[in-house]
């Protein structure tokens, strides 16, 4: 495997560090993050990978991980990291390159009708902030 | 004591069993809820992007309605609660959002205002010795597991609510009301909150987790103050049964409920119908339920 500096720095990173006004190399990549997150065990990538392939500048596996999706904004990971990194802010910018593009995670149209008269109004609101907008 | 009232999206419709307790619980307690005039949907999540403050905008013009009250703003979800909170916060420590804010809304706020939720109302400005020389039905022997979840806790700095590795605002309350606080792990981890509209299998894991481990602990009953948890916590225990048969399901109700009960409200007031799981069989192990019905 290659690290550039055109991959380390690139518009991505910088980007990522821009709208989550976190810095991305404060992670040293202690685990603490994945070891509390209540659903690491329906993630494809742990918390913590995500943010060191952000790191290295891995565009593409990282927007194409379901982590960012399946991370609930707790905060948990945020108010226990030693270096003050909040990774919520980071998800939530990963989330927002993809959904900036025009390509949201979410279409109301496949949600079961079922769900949709039984969920509580501000799951709706959320989920629409979350993976549409 | 007089509070704005902010109810919030969900307090109308699904989660009426919790704004129709909480009104029966102020009225014993002697808390006055003014339900604000005008008031609109707070966004249910804080955003979390640093270049776009345009979410902030309808939180903040219920921060600044309320404060033009001249009384504290008060809700019950734990969403609305978190919403506001954050943004008031940031209005107070950031004066270039403040005025972008002030300048798009129309409203001038600099917020100075103080955002409560009811559990600190009863905690801080009642006293929990109040609130125990006016219960009439001690819980006595129930053992009730609270669950935090995440948005009244994290982040700390911003909410100053409890402690988000241990806290103990319910618990006290629980002790207040004669029941039984239980102590289990996983009551300040998220239940998987929103997650489940995209994909319903994906909050199972964590929900099961903190069910079973309060059930594990001698909990009969589990309180929330979140309409997200108590949905994700209530709904998901049929499809956990069938799929473990040593599974107990475990009744999920709302703070207030418990509250109102213990106050000596009618039965009619705590709305028990809309539970997936029946509190009615713990309830009536203590003899609760036939002074309810």
């Amino acid at each position: 495997m290659q690290i550039s500096r055109s991959e380390v720095r690139s518009d991505f990173v910088l980007r990522v560090e821009e709208i989550s006004g976190e810095k991305i190399l404060g992670c040293y990549q202690c685990g603490k993050c994945s070891a509390g997150c209540p659903m690491i065990q329906v993630m494809d990538c742990p918390p913590h990978q995500v943010l060191r392939l952000t790191q290295l500048g891995s565009r593409d596996e990282v927007l194409a991980s379901g982590t960012i999706w399946l991370c609930a904004s707790c905060q948990t990971c945020a108010s226990r990291c030693p270096r003050g990194v909040d990774l919520s802010r980071i998800m939530e910018a990963l989330r927002a390159v993809r959904l900036r593009a025009g390509q949201p995670a979410l279409d109301l149209g496949s949600v079961p009708k079922e769900v949709l008269g039984d969920v509580p109004q501000q799951a709706l609101v959320a989920s629409l902030r979350k993976y549409t907008s | 004591m007089k509070y704005a009232y902010f109810p919030g999206c969900t307090l109308h419709t699904q989660a009426d069993n919790f704004r129709l307790s909480c009104d029966a619980s102020c009225r014993e307690l002697g808390l006055e809820l003014a339900e604000l005039q005008s008031w609109e949907c707070c966004g249910a999540v804080f955003p979390l992007s640093t270049d776009n403050r345009l979410p902030l905008a309808s939180p903040f013009r219920t921060l600044a309605r309320a404060h033009a009250t001249g009384q504290p703003l008060l809700t019950l979800c734990s969403a609305c609660y978190n919403v506001l909170k954050r943004t008031n916060y940031t209005v107070s420590g950031n004066a270039e959002v403040r005025e972008k804010l002030e300048a798009f809304v129309e409203l001038p706020y600099a917020g100075q205002g103080r955002v409560v939720h009811l559990l600190e109302a009863i905690r801080d400005d009642l006293g929990w010795g109040a609130l125990r020389a006016r219960v009439k039905r001690p819980l006595s022997g129930l053992p009730v597991a609270a669950y935090y979840g995440c948005l009244l806790l994290r982040p700390q700095e911003e909410l100053q609510f409890d402690d988000p590795e241990n806290p103990r605002v319910l618990e006290e309350l629980v002790s207040a009301l004669g029941a039984k606080p239980v102590l289990y792990p996983h009551r300040a981890e998220c239940c998987g909150a929103y997650l489940g509209v995209r994909d319903s299998e994906s909050t199972l894991g964590a929900v099961r987790t903190i069910l079973q481990a309060a059930g594990a602990r001698g909990a009969r009953v589990l309180v929330t103050s979140c309409p997200l948890c108590f949905y994700n916590l209530d709904s998901a225990q049929a499809r956990i049964s069938q799929e473990d048969l040593a599974f107990k399901p475990l009744p999920v109700l709302y703070f207030t409920q418990l509250l109102a009960l213990a106050l000596g409200a009618p039965a009619s007031q705590l709305v028990l119908s809309r539970h997936q799981v029946d509190p009615w069989p713990a309830l009536q192990e203590l003899g609760l339920g036939e002074v309810v019905a």
